[in-house]
């Protein structure tokens, strides 16, 4: 093998290796679900307010596994929704979220997860009404739950309560909460609000879900539960 | 039997190296010894929050505390043998060959069988005298401190100060809870303990292994579903202390740590008597459909807590189970 060969080769080879680890770094360690900002413009204030609008599937038709259970989140500007778990508020501000609850009921591992904390008053409101826990054992009426626990927050989302509801929900995501009955991305829901006040430090406060809703994984917590953009996910409060 | 041979002697004039050696470890090892007993000793981990604790610093003190005197004497020897026997211009002779030493070796032999059966009879009396010295025992611990609860009933007897605390450490992903069977089981995500007490962890999971790590408490103790692993430990002064998971139990093991707080008898009656009204609704939930035991299966509900529209879906118990054979990973 002559000379110009055996370098042209071994420079072939080199790059391969080099162009290899940078698709490494860039497909799998840099890339993520993207941030949805809901701080953009705002300086941190005590009396801020920022109102935080997301859905939780029991299905995404958007991604590579389309049977994963997954929340999505609505961009403040566009009011699209974001197949994402991540999100941007400001420190020292209050939130006002909303969650829209498609998928049916599953029990909870612990009921105690069924007791709001955490929130101002420590309740939520379910489709209006106040309410401070929920039995997800005895009743079907809780779907996921949503609680970031570096604030002590913990709040049971509410499933749609009748058999016909829980077997005819809505197939197509992101679902939408002004679609029409027959619509592919119709479906019963509850609407679920609360409030809480965002830390004074700024940090990255992880959240999840506490029902075991990765169906098919072991002890129902993996799959989705462990992946962020589907139903864990995490809250950068930002100063 | 080793082979004995005269051990060579030191030529006219040669010093007696290996008392050189020996006198300057021993002062070196005594001056090492009194600084990790004195002045580091008071700062190794785990500290002396409880009698588990100053019992876990006291075995890391007196291992370090043996073990110096060793190291000492192997640098000193390394050093003294660089410095007086390094090679010199023009001597190219060999040292006298050496085929043992019945003496040096029946010490060596005499020496490590006693430390070793010594320190097993002072690990022995280490868990006895300190109930476990916090680590888990299992369900049917060796080492119980007098007034143990070990059965269900004697758990949920109501507390009154001097007894045994009972607190049951529920791990899961990702977070302990704690409940207190004798204060109506209420279940919450803070760890209060009350100073001067005897506390007995019963410590298992509802779903993967968790490890219950209080490490300034001095405890440590497997979570495992389907097991109660008691340990124990005796709060000795007020402060605040840290719980770590430690065993990886998935994405946010990391995040899966708390701070406890161990204060007064009479703050601990005030908080537990507060938790109790406040939570008293989930409490309600928790003591019909999860009712205290050491143990839970939550695959599987009590028929009074089967809602009507969950057995509609097919739903007797919450997703997941124990290691389900249709599971795609098993561990």
């Amino acid at each position: 093998m002559s000379l110009p060969v055996r370098v042209g080769t071994l420079l072939f080879a080199f790059l391969a290796v080099v162009g290899g680890a940078i698709f490494v770094v860039i497909h799998f360690l840099l890339s993520g679900p993207p941030t949805v900002d809901y701080s953009a413009g705002v300086t941190p204030d005590q009396g801020h307010v920022v109102n935080v609008v997301m859905q939780e599937d029991a299905q995404n038709t958007v991604s590579n596994h389309p049977d994963w259970v997954s929340y999505f989140i609505q961009d403040p500007k566009t009011k699209q929704w974001v197949h994402t778990t991540l999100f941007k508020v400001p420190a020292g501000s209050t939130v006002h979220m909303t969650i829209y609850g498609y998928d049916g009921c599953t029990p909870l591992r612990n009921p105690v997860w069924g007791k709001v904390s955490g929130t101002i008053g420590n309740v939520e409101y379910i489709n209006g009404t106040p309410t401070p826990v929920l039995d997800s054992w005895d009743s079907c009426s809780v779907a996921h739950t949503f609680r970031i626990p570096g604030i002590g927050l913990n709040v049971p989302v509410a499933s749609p309560t009748s058999l016909t509801a829980n077997n005819n929900l809505c197939g197509t995501s992101p679902c939408d909460p002004n679609a029409a009955k027959g619509a592919a991305t119709y479906g019963p829901h509850t609407t679920v609000t609360f409030s809480f006040k965002t830390p004074m430090t700024p940090g990255s406060y992880f959240w999840q879900c506490m029902v075991p809703c990765g169906l098919g994984y072991l002890d129902g917590f993996g799959g989705p539960m462990q992946t962020l953009g589907f139903m864990t996910g995490e809250m950068e409060v930002v100063g | 039997m080793a082979e004995t041979t005269q051990v060579p002697q030191a030529g006219p004039g040669e010093p007696s190296h290996g008392r050189r050696i020996f006198l300057i470890a021993i002062v070196l090892g005594i001056v090492a010894d009194l600084l990790l007993w004195f002045v580091l000793g008071p700062h190794l981990p785990p500290g002396t929050m409880t009698n588990s604790a100053a019992e876990n610093q006291r075995a890391i003190k007196l291992m370090a505390v043996m073990s110096a005197p060793v190291v000492v004497l192997v640098v000193t020897y390394f050093v003294y043998a660089m410095v007086v026997w390094r090679h010199r211009e023009g001597d190219d002779e060999d040292g006298p060959p050496i085929h043992g030493n019945t003496r040096i070796q029946t010490s060596w032999i005499v020496g490590t069988t006693v430390v070793v059966l010594g320190l097993a009879v002072y690990g022995t009396a280490a868990l006895w005298t300190a109930n476990g010295a916090g680590a888990g025992e299992g369900p049917a611990p060796i080492f119980n401190p007098p007034g143990a609860k070990l059965t269900v009933a004697q758990q949920k007897a109501p507390w009154s100060p001097g007894q045994v605390l009972v607190v049951q450490v529920i791990g899961q992903q990702w977070r302990f809870t704690y409940r207190y069977p004798q204060f109506g089981s209420f279940e919450t995500t803070e760890l209060v303990l009350p100073v001067g007490t005897e506390v007995q962890f019963d410590v298992t999971s509802l779903d993967v292994i968790h490890s219950f790590w209080a490490y300034q408490l001095g405890v440590k103790a497997d979570a495992n579903p389907g097991v109660d692993n008691v340990a124990y430990a005796k709060p000795a002064q007020t402060g605040t202390f840290t719980v770590r998971c430690a065993e990886l139990c998935g994405l946010w093991h990391g995040a899966m740590f708390n701070y406890g707080q161990v204060v007064t008898v009479s703050q601990f009656q005030t908080w537990a008597s507060a938790k109790t009204i406040a939570l008293a609704s989930i409490t309600r939930i928790l003591n019909k459909c999860m009712p205290y035991n050491t143990t839970y299966d939550p695959t599987n509900f009590p028929a009074n807590c089967r809602g009507r529209v969950l057995l509609q879906l097919g739903l007797t118990g919450s997703g997941g189970g124990f290691y389900n054979t249709g599971d795609p990973v098993q561990p």
